[in-house]
């Protein structure tokens, strides 16, 4: 029965420096299959993939491909012996074109060494036409959005013609139509005998396009199962390795006055746009990309200049020219790319907690650290933040800690307006579910929320009232007892309401 | 509610106007700056349009051209090089000890005669050891470019002074005097040097794998690496190629001066770089810069230089100005990055 694993990956260990990131786990995957790995973030699922396609170096453990024993030591190697990647951070260079980042690394040289541009050009138009993805060869990646830069990740993995492609979260930057896509990809890949394995923490995407599912728990493996014999709650369970209950723990809370009430607000991205929010509200801010969600917040927050219209808060029009501005106006911004915009990464989590907030904890000149050591002991433990100590490198943690570590920072400043972008991407369903749980404590004590959010099961879930945008526009607003999926979609794509 | 189809498409053309002029701005910008310049140093001064001052422009250039050349493709690969000024030193002494002619006054090997080819060979091998010692310890050690090279800038000039003692070499041969000082069919043989310095350069980094890494690796080398480019080795070649291009601009000093000197080429590493950032190679992020731009950069310098001179502006305002320009030209990269963003 072994003969029928092209890839067997066994006891394999790594050990980062104080993190066990990989206890003894197995992977088996089938020839023409599509092979799930799930797992909670710092599961260690990235951590065997980037050991399989060679970044890492396993500390111990066997990989056999195709009846081979490899020993793969570096990025090229496992190209050559027919394994290729999507990596989840995308990794486009920014100034080359589409061609030149998909044939990177084997360009095609014409009759006198020099790369034949024209047939790499040509090359991937081919390659693009078969795939039916709509880009130009000689667009240059920076120039591309977000979803046409994964497209083309995309592309780029699968024109290696490769028998085992890693799909680590292909889709969290594309749209539905573009996911379907990417499925008939994949299919027409299983037919021709290619492995895919599949990382994504969309669980429709899992059941719908997979054939068997390995879930790994801290690290270590947990089991491997036919797809078909699964359910969400199953693989939630095996994921968390506990029940979640109810995973959105919304309660209505009694609405108070009108904390923020923006009206006719332009800026770069987003037009005209009106919309209040009360105590003890949370606003889900609702649409696809490119609809001006987080320019609107960065506007009201100060990030970015805004021209037009008022921003009234209490009630009293303000106005907000700087972060520093709206902070002072209690708002607090927790932005949607935490790693560019959010943290300092190569400073404590203690660090990353106070520097908001620093002006609470001076004693004249002098910084208060007992009382801070105090306050963020605090929070560590009201939000559950899994760290050996507060004076951790805060890239040492797991994206949903480190967004805990990120909240903890705005709670400390008191603020009365929570603004969120995307908070939860790319982070794992416990955190997710204590990062809800958190947010609805936070309304109930008379606080507003403001979350933008591209899932729209959380949007439902945990919203009082939904507003849409479109292109920036606000084309709809919507309250919790009226909202559906269909509605909310109809209206990010820009078609009025006909009902 | 207004048709939100029809403001899309309205904003959007009127947003595609824009775009196009800031990406013609952004790519031809730094021409259009040139050719104003040349404009209006011709309408300043009517001496600047007469050839021999055009060819004098040049050819005061095109050491630092030459240098700027290699630069330019350490930068683009997120490095920088601040040892070439001293590699033009060394070099120049190499190579003039050892194309004294037979009659010189003061041999510095006495009896020893060997081909101009080798003079030149030893020099640009000789800027290309150096280029190594800097690309190992940049890709090896993993140490910053900044501090690999402001080693090798401070020893290889002692280098220099240890080799001839701190002397000057001189009584070169006819034959390596030409190189900085003869001319083919009226074009001095230094420019013509750089043009086809120029053009091999350009081919190498537009044209080649080699490039195409290196422009990789500068603008994000960890995705370099998982497209399975040796990183570490392209780094390390193109310092090599850097010294090698300094080495060459050793010999064109040198030959130039009909003496070789150990002092030669101090601050040049800071004038290459300056004519490579003006043309628009960016020090803020890799992989961003052209051959065009840099050759066009130097010559917004030379003919800078040339303008004010010829209209009698103090030295010391001239450092001034353009040091003025080297920070405008750094503050215009930097808008083109925001308006990518």
């Amino acid at each position: 029965m072994d003969n029928d694993y092209v890839l067997s990956m066994e006891g394999i260990s790594k050990q980062f420096p104080g993190v066990r990131a990989l206890s003894n786990v197995q992977l088996r995957a089938r020839k023409g299959t599509v092979h799930a790995l799930m797992g909670e973030n710092g599961a260690g699922k990235s951590t065997l993939m980037k050991c399989l396609i060679g970044i890492y170096a396993p500390d111990s453990g066997t990989i056999t491909f195709k009846g081979e024993k490899l020993n793969i030591t570096n990025t090229h190697y496992a190209l050559s012996k027919g394994i290729s990647m999507i990596h989840q951070e995308l990794s486009p260079i920014p100034q080359m074109t589409v061609a030149e980042n998909i044939y990177l690394g084997r360009e095609p040289l014409a009759w006198n060494g020099l790369v034949d541009m024209v047939k790499m050009n040509r090359m991937t138009t081919e390659l693009l036409e078969r795939l039916q993805i709509k880009i130009k060869p000689s667009a240059k990646m920076c120039d591309l959005s977000i979803a046409n830069v994964q497209l083309a990740e995309i592309a780029k993995a699968v024109s290696y013609n490769s028998d085992l492609i890693v799909m680590d979260e292909p889709t969290s930057a594309i749209t539905e139509a573009e996911v379907e896509g990417l499925f008939n990809i994949i299919r027409s890949l299983k037919a021709q005998g290619c492995v895919i394995i599949y990382i994504s923490h969309k669980m429709d995407e899992i059941f719908k396009i997979t054939d068997e599912v390995t879930v790994f728990r801290d690290g270590q493996y947990v089991s491997t199962d036919p797809t078909a014999e699964l359910t969400d709650g199953k693989l939630i369970e095996k994921m968390v390795g506990r029940t979640l209950t109810d995973m959105f723990h919304k309660e209505t809370t009694d609405m108070g006055s009108v904390f923020l009430d923006v009206q006719n607000l332009s800026g770069k991205g987003f037009r005209k746009v009106s919309f209040q929010v009360k105590r003890g509200e949370i606003l889900g801010l609702a649409g696809l990309m490119g609809a001006g969600r987080t320019e609107l917040m960065e506007g009201v927050f100060g990030v970015t200049r805004t021209h037009g219209g008022t921003i009234k808060v209490n009630g009293k029009e303000v106005t907000i020219k700087s972060p520093a501005d709206a902070i002072r106006n209690g708002m607090a911004l927790l932005t949607e790319d935490r790693k560019l915009t959010g943290l300092y990464l190569n400073a404590s989590v203690r660090e990353n907690m106070f520097i908001a907030n620093i002006n609470r904890y001076m004693l004249g000149p002098f910084i208060h650290f007992g009382k801070i050591a105090k306050d963020c002991e605090k929070m560590r433990g009201l939000m559950r933040i899994k760290t050996p100590s507060l004076m951790e490198i805060i890239k040492n943690l797991s994206g949903g800690n480190q967004q805990k570590v990120l909240i903890s920072r705005w709670l400390l400043t008191e603020p009365d307006l929570l603004i969120l972008d995307e908070p939860t991407r790319g982070i794992d369903v416990g955190a997710k579910s204590e990062i809800y749980r958190l947010m609805t404590e936070f309304v109930r004590s008379g606080k507003a929320i403001i979350m933008i959010s591209s899932e729209l099961p959380e949007v439902l879930g945990m919203s009082d009232r939904i507003m849409v945008m479109h292109t920036g526009d606000k084309t709809g607003e919507l309250s919790r007892a009226e909202a559906t999926q269909e509605k909310i979609l109809q209206m990010a794509t820009g078609m009025s309401l006909t009902a | 509610m207004a048709n939100p189809a029809v403001t899309a498409n309205r904003v959007g053309t009127g947003q595609q106007g824009a775009q196009m002029l800031s990406s013609i701005f952004s790519k031809y910008g730094i021409f259009l700056i040139f050719i104003v310049m040349v404009v209006a140093a011709s309408i300043l001064s009517p001496a600047f349009l007469s050839p021999i001052n055009l060819i004098n422009i040049v050819r005061q250039m095109s050491v630092v051209g030459l240098i700027a050349l290699g630069v330019t493709g350490v930068i683009v690969s997120a490095g920088i090089d601040l040892s070439s000024g001293s590699v033009v030193g060394l070099t120049a002494v190499v190579a003039a000890s050892l194309a004294q002619s037979p009659d010189a006054s003061a041999p510095f090997y006495p009896g020893v005669h060997v081909p101009l080819i080798v003079a030149l060979l030893a020099a640009c091998v000789v800027g290309a050891l150096v280029g190594l010692i800097n690309g190992s310890l940049v890709a090896k050690t993993r140490i910053p470019p900044f501090i690999a090279t402001l080693g090798t800038f401070t020893a290889i000039r002692g280098v220099a002074l240890l080799y001839t003692g701190g002397r000057p070499i001189s009584d070169l041969t006819d034959a390596y005097d030409f190189i900085g000082q003869g001319a083919v069919f009226g074009v001095p043989v230094p420019i013509i040097i750089l043009v086809i310095m120029a053009v091999i350069t350009h081919i190498l980094y537009a044209h080649t794998k080699f490039g195409k890494y290196i422009y990789a690796i500068g603008g994000n080398e960890q995705a370099a690496r998982v497209s399975g480019i040796d990183a570490a080795k392209y780094k390390m070649l193109i310092y090599v190629y850097a010294g090698f291009l300094a080495g060459l601009a050793g010999v064109v000093v040198s030959s130039r001066i009909g003496s070789g000197q150990p002092g030669l080429g101090v601050g040049y590493e800071l004038d290459a770089i300056a004519a490579a950032v003006i043309g628009g190679t960016s020090l803020s992020a890799g992989g961003i810069g052209t051959v065009a731009g840099t050759i066009v950069g130097a010559l917004i310098i030379g003919v800078l230089n040339n303008i004010l001179d010829l209209m009698n502006v103090s030295a010391y305002w001239q450092q001034i100005i353009k040091g003025c320009i080297i920070v405008a030209a750094v503050i215009l990269d930097q808008l083109k990055q925001r308006g990518r963003k």
